[in-house]
């Protein structure tokens, strides 16, 4: 597993900023939440009444005067973008950065199969994603407890599932990406987020536009459903599935056979 | 058994010429040289043997073994060192070599340690911070730590000065005698002349012949100089005339009978031929007609 901590060692730092920044906002969302909650009342009426504003959040399915539904969108805007920032950072550098930093030569001439370099980095890639979910859940228990409130954990544990999931999507797809990339690919790592997001905004303006939750990983993370009927849709979870397991099967077919100039 | 066998090896990027039919035999135990100028297509026959290209056609086996199928296996036989050393920014030397040991399964403390004083070599500094030269060095650790039966290396004294680029050989020349296949690409001829056994030259991507550096130096051609002449003689197969105060000097490319003929009706104080070094050779086979 030489390759595996040699990327995890290579990344820690970006690792660590990331975990810390997601954790400290979460968690700050939390610990502000029962200030704020003295004055959701009126809040949640507003947010409530935006119109296509209301529902391209989904605020106008969840209570946003409630601890669950004010963490729902709190957690999709930190965790969710955050979170899918991350995922696809790190997905995307993950095959090309040897080649962007001229170290492929180095790597590729060791008795070690590239498949074997595939397995390792994307396990690599995996294993941040748990390390930053666990330390943000851990965090996010901690300031539940800390303010005192008598939290559905289930409903959040659903939540931060389906944004692990939503994580693991992403990082697929753009490790898959990779696999052709000869430089860095952050732009379009972190564009395919954002696009991601935003396409899943549009879905929720209008029903016409319901499909594209068929495409967006951020179709499955809706906290308005999840929290509502506690349970992921997963006819959105399943094609997830298939665009994760696509990324990686992508990654393995490209990456065996590319030529290293 | 052959330490390297290539047959038709081919490759094109695209539509861009790589290397055309390169067929290539380096016995176990040869010094070989691989000369060419840049772009000839040295790296490409390189980065194909090492399995980091694929070949478009022909194939090539390193110790026997299909470059494409076991690369592994021979990878872990193979000392590589590229004409560009990159490592990973951050990480000190030393950090380099365990990385590359431990990819390798394989505990080479002792001889990193031995190999880093030869070559004076700082293993507690970062790479980012290291000279061309001393990158060049992390490589050339990295390729020899491990005791490989064969050095794959890639314009292996760029950047390095005269006393390292001695001291390179003289590891080389080591390793070489204790059996080891050494093949190395290099522009610099007088390195292939003095420390190679065999030698071949590639030029626009094809294999312009391959046989033993003294028989290189044989080619048929004479280098010719005549001192206390005062003009250039009027002889047939005469190319790459010098003219220096009262001295012409010349390569001769047609029969020594006919030359001495010629010389015998010319005015002069001293003649030498000889053959010529394994630079003029170079240049006799990259020379297009009429130049």
């Amino acid at each position: 597993m030489t390759v595996f901590f040699h990327e995890l060692k290579r990344n820690r730092i970006a690792l660590i900023v990331w975990t810390a920044a997601i954790s400290f906002m979460l968690g700050i969302c939390v610990l502000i939440y029962p200030e704020m909650s003295s004055q959701m009342g009126e809040i949640s009426e507003m947010f409530a009444d935006m119109g296509s504003f209301s529902a391209a959040f989904g605020m106008d399915q969840i209570n946003f005067g409630e601890f669950k539904g004010y963490f729902g969108v709190e957690c999709g805007n930190v965790l969710g973008l955050g979170g899918a920032f991350f995922a696809a950072i790190i997905g995307i550098s993950a095959l090309a950065k040897e080649e962007r930093d001229r170290t492929a030569e180095y790597l590729l001439t060791h008795p070690i199969s590239r498949k074997r370099i595939i397995t390792e980095k994307y396990l690599s890639v995996m294993a941040q994603i748990l390390i930053l979910n666990i330390v943000v859940v851990l965090v996010t228990v901690a300031t539940i407890f800390m303010i005192g409130e008598k939290a559905d954990f289930r409903n959040i544990a659903l939540l931060v599932l389906a944004y692990l999931i939503l994580q693991i999507e992403i990082a697929s797809i753009t490790f898959g990406i990779s696999a052709f990339l000869k430089r860095g690919g952050l732009a379009i790592g972190l564009g395919f987020a954002i696009m991601s997001y935003f396409l899943n905004i549009v879905s929720n303006l209008t029903d016409d536009a319901k499909f594209i939750k068929y495409i967006t990983p951020f179709g499955y993370t809706d906290g308005s459903h999840i929290l509502t009927n506690n349970s992921i849709e997963v006819k959105y979870l399943i094609t997830g599935l298939i665009f994760t397991v696509l990324g990686i099967v992508i990654a393995y077919y490209k990456y065996t056979k590319k030529d290293i100039t | 058994m052959k330490a390297i066998e290539t047959k038709n090896l081919t490759k094109y990027y695209g539509r861009s010429r790589g290397i055309i039919d390169v067929n290539l035999t380096v016995d176990e135990g040869d010094f070989f040289g691989f000369i060419g100028p840049n772009g000839a297509g040295k790296s490409t026959t390189i980065r194909t043997l090492l399995g980091l290209i694929s070949a478009t056609e022909g194939k090539a086996e390193i110790f026997g073994l299909d470059t494409e199928k076991e690369k592994n296996e021979i990878l872990s036989r193979v000392g590589y060192l590229p004409s560009e050393t990159n490592f990973y920014d951050g990480m000190k030397v030393k950090e380099i070599l365990e990385l590359s040991a431990n990819l390798r399964k394989k505990d080479c403390t002792a001889e990193a340690k031995t190999l880093c004083e030869r070559l004076e070599l700082d293993t507690s500094k970062k790479v980012g911070e290291l000279s061309f030269g001393n990158r060049k060095k992390v490589g050339i650790v990295c390729a020899l730590q491990h005791n490989p039966e064969l050095y794959i290396l890639d314009e292996p004294t760029s950047g390095l000065d005269p006393l390292m680029q001695r001291e390179f050989y003289s590891i080389l020349k080591e390793r070489n005698e204790k059996g080891a296949t050494i093949f190395l690409s290099s522009h610099v001829l007088s390195e292939v002349g003095r420390y190679c056994k065999h030698a071949a030259v590639i030029r626009e991507g094809r294999i312009l012949v391959s046989d033993s550096v003294e028989k290189l130096g044989h080619t048929g051609v004479k280098r010719v100089t005549l001192r206390g002449i005062d003009s250039i003689p009027q002889i047939d197969n005469v190319k790459d005339v010098k003219t220096e105060n009262d001295t012409v000097n010349f390569l001769y490319s047609g029969k020594a009978e006919e030359l001495l003929k010629d010389l015998s009706k010319l005015s002069f104080d001293d003649v030498t031929i000889t053959d010529p070094d394994l630079e003029e050779v170079f240049m006799h086979f990259y020379a297009r007609e009429g130049k």
